[in-house]
């Protein structure tokens, strides 16, 4: 038997996980002093969600995707990593896609946002949305809205010229072909694999199916 | 309904509905982000409070100490529950490892802990404040090194030998003796496990992501010592399962428990970076091939033996299973072996046992076609069996094997392939592969009830389950088929344990069963139905929302009156799954392009044959299929659960760490269906897709740059450090 404090559980084993670091709290070399933590620091952020004005009371802490889904309750932004590696988070801010995990509801004043609820409803779909559901370009639903969201806003970028990872002619027009769409669509992870019925939606959307 | 003789005409045969590719019903909920999942049950639940779930630094020990002063000190905290807090805890009847451990640890994130607090940010904040001192033990996490002393999995009763294996290995002209590696998988769904829970005195409601009702609620029964109809589980939408949720896991217990303490509703949702090692995985294998066959590519003998390892009680990964059904040949040896491994528990993912047991045979039977010289399609046309080969008086109720295959082929360009490594693309060495597809069908029973009322609606209610797998259309499908309404007359109600229990959804058996669950209440539904229209039930015809016979026809809602009328039953299945093999087929392709200076692997075609029954919904599965080949695909060329030998635990356990395929990974993917009807199998003369899909294309893949660069891999992933050093040379 050892204790877990000991040693040998150095420094690379601290970064394996934030869990990991507790076994070494409690004397280990490499322990961090425990962060003393007082009342949350609370500040008011004043932004606009898919065209209404909000004025909220926020804990520093608070990420614009928990901002939407605990106190807004706009729970159609989905949380599938909390830290940026999924994209089930995508929402349009001022126009352009980004991880709402990765960002703090407070930086966010003044910023217009818009969320898969602001797209359509399901009784008058974005065309996006009507051609996810013509071809099936989901299953669970769980990283749709985070798609959805991005594949507008990638439409959108190719259209304004920003070049990709794949694009040929940094300087020219960026064609609107399925490698474009695919790698720009890469940082939005769907486990149940409806990447191939997502592509034929966005194309169609497009209008280069 | 007791199905106990095979099928003959029904209303289903119709197929006005059933049968046609039908967009999704909960479609524009999912596609604007309004179908509500476990942790988003604003519309349910009144001001919830926040628990934050800590698990164990250790893979195996005691916990020595914990300190939760300073956590139960910070702001916003109500209440911490910890094994010594939690009372009594009993371990569920599907759960190997105990959902909170302590003071003993059974696995590395184990859940020790939750603390509850008014936000998230403050739960969060007042867990990394627990101190936690462990006394460590040694445990075993390495199954290369255990594997030796591995016994047989459940003393050997599934293990087969039929006529001489040794003997008829040792005289074979050909042979092949290989050993494949398959490493531990994460099912990595895109929705977290999450639960809200509520007490209202002794009852208990936990809206939660679970792909199994009825055991679920079970097992949260047994868990707390409570009896069963005190708890109630919802789960209408569920963001991913892939088997993962298939078990109550920590954060509906702890969501309960958390919930108690409080007095106060408790949402728990993992975390990404905590699921990987305190949920289930599918455990890795090792597993030995060995084929004998003629000159002229007869098998002759055929053994399969695997390795896996898992927590004390815990199960195997059955990866001989297919072999025992898939290829004829006299003489035969499949045996499953199972060590002990302390690392966190193994269970069902996707297609457990032939997914990872079809990424090896079906490079073994490559490697045999090659070494006979013998197309790889030729070779497994040539030792297809028509019956079971351990009983050859069992037929398959429908074998479609081979028509899969050369259908793939022609489809594919199969007769375009070269020789390996001669095929080249600019930088790129071009390559196709095939394997066989092959997944038993298993029916379970199932129960639903279905109501009819004033206005002509159906309502259907079942605690089946949709996880992505279509569900909700094929049931409306079923119903207005057999009520002969329209779809939009139809509302389907799932994932309620207050409901009729379902077959629920799991092991590609829902579709099926659940749907034939359906048929049976609305067979009596109809009875009712005709009879307070004052019509023969015998003669009744359901169409275009009447009722009639004869000049007789009355629409349904003036049947039924004001109050409607309700029916209810079970589909209870026979031994049609004794008498005849039931399995699903298919036959997989692919393209893949190797880059010859890099040996980056590219993924250029993908097309999957499947025959497997009656096709309820054709989009819904073939979203099915090709979900599968994308997880397939994942399998062969990058995901891997990494080993930490020394301290016991996956290392790599976020998305970043643990590669899933994305948007880029993935080409156009084609499936073909042929046509079948399978009436053995149900009312519905279905079978299951949703497995069969990633069954055998990993192999696929692996043949496939085995085609490319004449460069075979025997251990998965397939990722390019293992074919740098054998590339051509770079000119
Ligand atoms: S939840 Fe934001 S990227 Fe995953
Ligand atoms: S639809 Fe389930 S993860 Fe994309």
């Amino acid at each position: 038997m050892d204790d877990a404090s000991d040693p040998d559980f150095n420094r690379r084993d601290v970064l394996v996980g934030t869990t990991a670091s507790f076994a070494l709290t409690g004397g280990g070399t490499a322990a961090a002093q425990p962060i003393a933590v007082s009342a949350p620091v609370v500040s008011k952020v004043a932004f606009r969600v898919n065209g209404k004005d909000q004025v909220l009371d926020l804990d520093l802490r608070t990420t614009l995707l928990d901002a939407l889904r605990e106190h807004l309750n706009l729970t159609g932004t989905k949380k599938g990593c909390d830290h940026g590696q999924c994209g089930a988070c995508t929402v349009i801010v001022d126009g352009r896609r980004i991880n709402a995990c990765l960002s703090l509801a407070v930086m966010h004043e003044g910023d217009e946002i818009t969320t898969i609820e602001g797209l359509g409803t399901p009784t008058d779909l974005h065309p996006m949305q009507a051609a996810f559901v013509k071809h099936d370009g989901y299953q669970c639903g769980y990283c749709t809205p985070g798609q959805i969201c991005s594949a507008v806003a990638v439409l959108d970028e190719i259209k304004a010229g920003i070049p990709s990872h794949v694009t040929r002619d940094l300087t020219g027009t960026v064609e609107l072909s399925p490698a474009e769409i695919r790698e720009r669509m890469s940082g939005n992870i769907c486990r149940c694999g409806a990447y191939s019925n997502i592509i034929d939606a966005i194309e169609d959307v497009a209008g280069v199916a | 309904m007791k199905f106990d003789t095979p099928a003959t005409t029904n209303p289903i045969d119709q197929l006005k509905v059933i049968g046609k590719p039908t967009d999704r019903i909960d479609g524009p909920l999912k596609t604007t982000g309004t179908a509500p999942y476990a942790y988003e049950r604003h519309d349910a639940v009144d001001n919830p409070a926040y628990g934050y779930v800590v698990g164990a630094g250790i893979a195996k020990g005691r916990i020595a100490a914990m300190d939760l002063a300073k956590a139960k000190a910070a702001p916003g905290v109500l209440a911490i529950v910890t094994a010594d807090t939690a009372g009594k805890l009993q371990k569920g009847n599907f759960n190997t490892a105990n959902l909170l451990g302590g003071p003993e640890i059974e696995h590395y994130h184990q859940a020790i802990a939750v603390v509850v607090a008014e936000t998230f940010e403050q739960a969060r904040a007042a867990a990394a404040l627990i101190k936690v001192r462990y006394t460590k033990t040694p445990g075993q996490y390495d199954l290369e090194a255990v594997r030796k002393d591995a016994p047989p999995a459940e003393k050997g009763k599934n293990d087969v030998k039929i006529g001489d294996f040794a003997g008829a290995f040792a005289q074979a002209a050909v042979t092949l003796d290989a050993t494949y590696r398959t490493p531990d998988h994460a099912h990595a769904m895109m929705e977290p496990h999450a639960s809200t829970a509520q007490w209202d005195g002794d009852k208990l409601t936990v809206w939660t992501s679970n792909q199994m009702i009825a055991w679920g609620a079970g097992d949260v029964a047994k868990t707390l010592g409570i009896p069963k109809d005190k708890v109630r589980l919802i789960s209408p939408y569920i963001g991913g399962g892939f088997g993962g949720k298939l078990f109550v896991r920590a954060d509906a217990l702890l969501a309960a428990l958390g919930s108690k303490a409080a007095n106060r509703p408790v949402k728990v949702a993992l975390t990404r970076p905590f699921m990987f090692n305190n949920t289930t995985h599918r455990p890795a294998t090792i597993q030995r091939i060995r084929i004998g066959a003629t000159k002229d590519g007869t098998i002759t003998a055929i053994g399969h033996e695997t390795w896996s390892g898992d927590l004390p009680e815990g199960g195997p990964e059955t990866a001989a299973e297919q072999t025992k059904l898939l290829y004829a040949g006299a003489n035969r040896l499949m045996a499953t072996k199972l060590a002990v491994l302390d690392l966190p528990e193994g269970n069902a993912m996707r297609a457990p046992g032939e997914a990872p047991g079809l990424m090896a045979l079906e490079i073994a039977m490559d490697e045999m076609a090659e070494k006979l010289g013998i197309d790889p399609i030729k070779f497994r046309v040539l030792n297809d069996t028509q019956v079971d080969p351990a009983k050859p008086e069992r037929l398959f109720s429908q074998r479609q094997l081979i028509k899969c295959l050369e259908t793939g082929a022609d489809t594919f360009g199969w007769s375009k392939r070269k020789a390996p490594g001669t095929a080249r693309d600019g930088q790129w060495l071009t390559g196709m592969g095939v394997a066989a597809a092959f997944r038993n069908n298993i029916v379970m029973k199932s129960a639903a009830r279905v109501k009819l009322d004033a206005k002509g609606v159906v309502t259907v209610e079942t605690d089946m389950t949709d996880i992505g797998t279509g569900t909700y259309t094929i049931i409306a499908q079923t119903a207005a088929e057999m009520m002969g309404v329209p779809l939009d007359k139809v509302v389907v109600k799932l994932g309620d344990s207050t409901f009729p229990v379902s077959a629920g959804s799991g092991g590609q058996w829902g579709a099926n069963s659940s749907t034939a669950g359906v048929y049976a209440a609305c067979v009596k539904l109809r009875e009712a139905v005709a009879t307070s229209a004052g019509i023969d039930p015998t003669k009744a015809v359901f169409a275009n929302g009447r009722v009639r016979s004869g000049n007789k026809s009355v629409a349904l809602g003036d049947a039924v009156g004001v109050n409607g009328l309700v029916a209810e039953d079970l589909i209870e299945f026979g031994d049609l799954g004794k008498k005849y093999q039931q399995s699903t087929f298919g036959g997989h392709f692919v393209e893949v392009g190797v880059h010859a200076a890099t040996g980056e692997i590219r993924i250029r075609r993908m097309l999957a044959v499947c025959a497997a029954g009656r096709i309820l919904n054709p989009k819904s599965a073939r979203s099915q299929v090709i979900g599968a080949m994308t997880m397939g695909a994942g399998a062969a060329l990058m995901e891997e659960l990494a080993v930490d030998k020394r301290h016991g635990f996956f290392v790599n356990h976020d998305l970043a760490g643990y590669e899933v395929p994305v948007h880029a990974d993935i080409p156009h993917q084609e499936v073909i269906f042929l046509d079948e009807t399978d009436p053995m199998s149900s009312p519905m003369k279905a079978k299951g897709v949703g497995e069969l899909g990633i069954c055998g294309v990993g192999a696929a893949v692996a043949n496939a740059i085995y085609n490319a660069t004449g460069i075979r891999v025997r251990e998965y992933p397939i990722t390019l450090d293992k074919l740098l050093d054998r590339l051509p040379e770079v000119v």
